[in-house]
């Protein structure tokens, strides 16, 4: 009954795995892949090289500075004595940010009054700049709070100090706020897009160019067992980088796993179908791998810029966000990202599992309808 | 099955196909016979592997109809796709699989039963010689090993009807013979083979000749009918010293059509070699050539086909210079 198909899987999976270079790519790059994501693609700002300009030079402007630099946050490369030294450094991006602090500094805050820090931020870098502005200003405010307290107990001794509200912070799913826990998972939908569409883009069109697909055309073999024979191939390596990807998230990167793996592997089942789908689709009507290769990239980049997966949804204009919606790769990633971290289950995730199966099932039998078992 | 019911193995009724403005199949009418060696002959670019193409289902006709084992080409490609084998001068094996395992993988997908897969294994790897490459990768193997191997991939299922596209393009001689004596052994079996080739030599072991030139058919019959009926002009052979100058003396006279080396001799194209032979004598005697002897000859198949094709040109050449 399968024997056809049994044929056709066996010779796909000899032909995608004999060679030595391909097995590589398939299964070593996706973990390198991970691991470098989980380095790279970092959005934490710590350490941000720092000059600090001080003017004033005295025991208030001094104790600001100490603050930036014990903070974590900062990391005083420089004391610049002159002016034209800010402009230098920040050009030469060697530091992101100047912190100048004017004459009369200290002796205007021992008067009671109001004094200015200044911040000169790199504004080129407009993320970064934004969370270092963050940063300053929490510095600040703290420094403000001190020296409230300070003029407090003075009047009216240490004890009496009161300390006012103070934000208690509590990031759920992500305590430390690590960007690696955000990206690593991620990846799993980034390499399985890229591996199972490029596989699937090629797949017909390489039989075109050899000329078995004429071959393959005066066999008795079913439109459906051929396509079936191209395809189950692909999903079990989809499966496979996915586990790859997961262990190394979890081992290497610390991860955590607090959701259903089954739920994760029936979701990229799901998101299969689309990215299968959409490669077949290529495969049929390129006459080249090139070509196929070239649209799967066409398509493969748009797909990730606008997943969510670095750039946020929330941000961009309201038409591309509905744009997104016809994005398979949107709805994996909150899938994937939900089940590392929230732990949550089918009935939360029900309507992106939802998405991806009524696009995946419209692409899919989209592709089927377009591959015939004729050449024209 | 229905194929008893014209009792041949192949039929194109008005076979047309067109790609765009390009006619490149144009009505052709034919019947082929069970257990012929049919040859199908004619330049590059002819039609001849469209019209195959469209045969096994590879290409929807634009026009007409036809029949292979008695199924209709248009409503029952699947039924014809188990009762043929195809092989195209690609030698359409995957080359980063084994001998073996190309077998075994066509093998799978004509669903030969099990106790015979093994018999028919072993028979194509014997046909092709490749006993002691059963598990070398298809890819380093020559052209006669591949065009064999290629050959038996496509009728393990033992199909009654064969299609071979220029079968033997790329390969060497002795190959080539191996692979006609193959041929002749299934067709005393009983199988149709139904064969494009443009080498004459190849041309002269068909039972029946179709030659097809611009999408249509100029010509059908024997080997023998061709060579003694359809050619207008006959043909005078000679043999003399400086060909090439004489082919310029004899190309003067009234009545010869064109002449062309043709080994060591010379074939010059006549209306009547009664009147040309003491023509070309005289003439060639006159200009100090000895012992000429010119002699009428049975026209080899590549005259009767460059004969016929050039008539073809000369009826369409007014038109050909217009548009010029």
């Amino acid at each position: 009954m399968f024997e056809r198909l049994t044929c056709m899987l066996k010779k796909e999976f000899i032909q995608t795995l004999r060679d030595p270079r391909m097995r590589f790519i398939l299964f070593i790059i996706p973990a390198f892949q991970t691991v470098i994501f989980g380095y790279a693609v970092n959005t934490d700002v710590r350490q941000i090289k720092t000059a600090i300009y001080d003017l004033d030079n005295s025991t208030e402007s001094r104790d600001i500075a100490t603050r930036l630099s014990r903070s974590g946050y900062f990391q005083v490369t420089e004391h610049i004595r002159q002016e034209g030294r800010v402009r230098e450094l920040l050009d030469r991006g060697e530091v992101k940010a100047v912190f100048r602090m004017n004459r009369g500094m200290g002796e205007t805050l021992q008067a009671g009054r109001t004094a200015s820090l200044q911040i000169i931020l790199d504004g080129a870098d407009s993320n970064t700049a934004g969370i270092v502005l963050n940063y300053a200003m929490n510095i600040a405010a703290r420094y403000n709070e001190h020296l409230r307290v300070l003029q407090i107990s003075r009047e009216r001794g240490a004890a009496a100090a009161p300390e006012g509200v103070v934000l208690q912070s509590r990031a759920w799913y992500n305590d430390n706020l690590e960007s690696s826990n955000y990206y690593v998972p991620a990846v799993i939908a980034n390499i399985v897009l890229i591996i199972t569409m490029l596989l699937s883009s090629m797949a017909v069109v390489r039989e075109k160019e050899i000329g078995t697909m004429e071959q393959m055309i005066v066999t008795p073999i079913s439109r459906g067992e051929f396509i079936l024979g191209k395809t189950i191939p692909f999903v079990l390596i989809g499966f496979i980088d996915v586990a790859i990807i997961t262990v190394v998230a979890y081992f290497w990167f610390g991860v955590p796993i607090r959701g259903s793996l089954p739920l994760l592997f029936a979701a990229t089942g799901l998101f299969l179908m689309s990215s299968l789908g959409f490669g077949l689709f290529l495969s049929t009507i390129s006459r080249t791998q090139q070509q196929a290769m070239m649209s799967s990239f066409m398509f493969i980049f748009p797909a990730m810029l606008l997943s969510g997966f670095a750039f946020p949804i929330e941000n961009m204009p309201a038409t591309v966000q509905w744009l997104t919606f016809l994005n398979p790769l949107r709805y994996y990633l909150v899938i994937i990202r939900s089940i590392f971290l929230k732990g949550v289950g089918f009935s939360i995730l029900w309507p992106q599992m939802l998405g991806l199966f009524v696009l995946g099932a419209v692409i899919l039998s989209f592709a089927v309808q377009r591959f015939r078992k004729t050449l024209t | 099955m229905n194929g008893t019911e014209t009792g041949y193995a192949v039929t194109l009724t008005d076979l047309s196909k067109r790609f765009g403005d390009f006619v490149a199949v144009d009505r052709l009418n034919l019947q082929v016979g069970r257990g012929e060696i049919f040859g199908f002959l004619g330049p590059n670019g002819a039609g001849k592997s469209t019209t195959i193409r469209m045969l096994c289902g590879i290409l929807p006709p634009s026009g007409g109809s036809g029949t292979v084992a008695g199924f209709d080409i248009g409503k029952d490609a699947e039924e014809i796709k188990k009762n043929i084998g195809y092989m195209s001068q690609k030698f359409s094996l995957y080359e980063d699989l084994t001998v073996e395992e190309n077998i075994d993988f066509y093998s799978g997908i004509y669903r030969i039963p099990a106790i015979k897969k093994r018999e028919r294994k072993e028979w194509v790897i014997e046909m092709a010689g490749l006993r002691e490459h059963r598990s070398s990768r298809t890819a380093i193997l020559s052209g006669g090993w591949k065009q064999r191997l290629a050959l038996g991939c496509a009728i393990l299922h033992e199909p009654p009807i064969i299609f071979l596209d220029e079968p033997t393009s790329g390969v060497d001689p002795i190959s080539r013979r191996n692979f006609w004596d193959l041929i002749y052994h299934l067709a005393g079996q009983g199988v149709t083979v139904f064969v494009t080739t443009h080498y004459m030599d190849e041309a002269e072991y068909c039972d029946r000749l179709g030659l097809i030139y611009r999408g249509e058919l100029i010509a059908l019959g024997t080997p023998e009918e061709l060579k003694t009926h359809q050619m207008t002009e006959e043909i005078v052979e000679l043999f003399c010293d400086h060909p090439q100058d004489a082919m310029g003396l004899i190309e003067e006279l009234p009545g010869v059509r064109h002449a062309a080396l043709f080994g060591r001799g010379l074939h010059v194209v006549v209306e009547r070699a009664a009147a040309a032979v003491p023509a070309i004598e005289r003439k060639l005697a006159d200009a100090g050539y000895t012992a000429v002897q010119p002699e009428r000859i049975i026209p080899s198949l590549e005259d009767v086909f460059v004969s016929l094709i050039e008539a073809r040109d000369r009826q369409e050449a007014p038109q050909g210079e217009f548009s010029r």
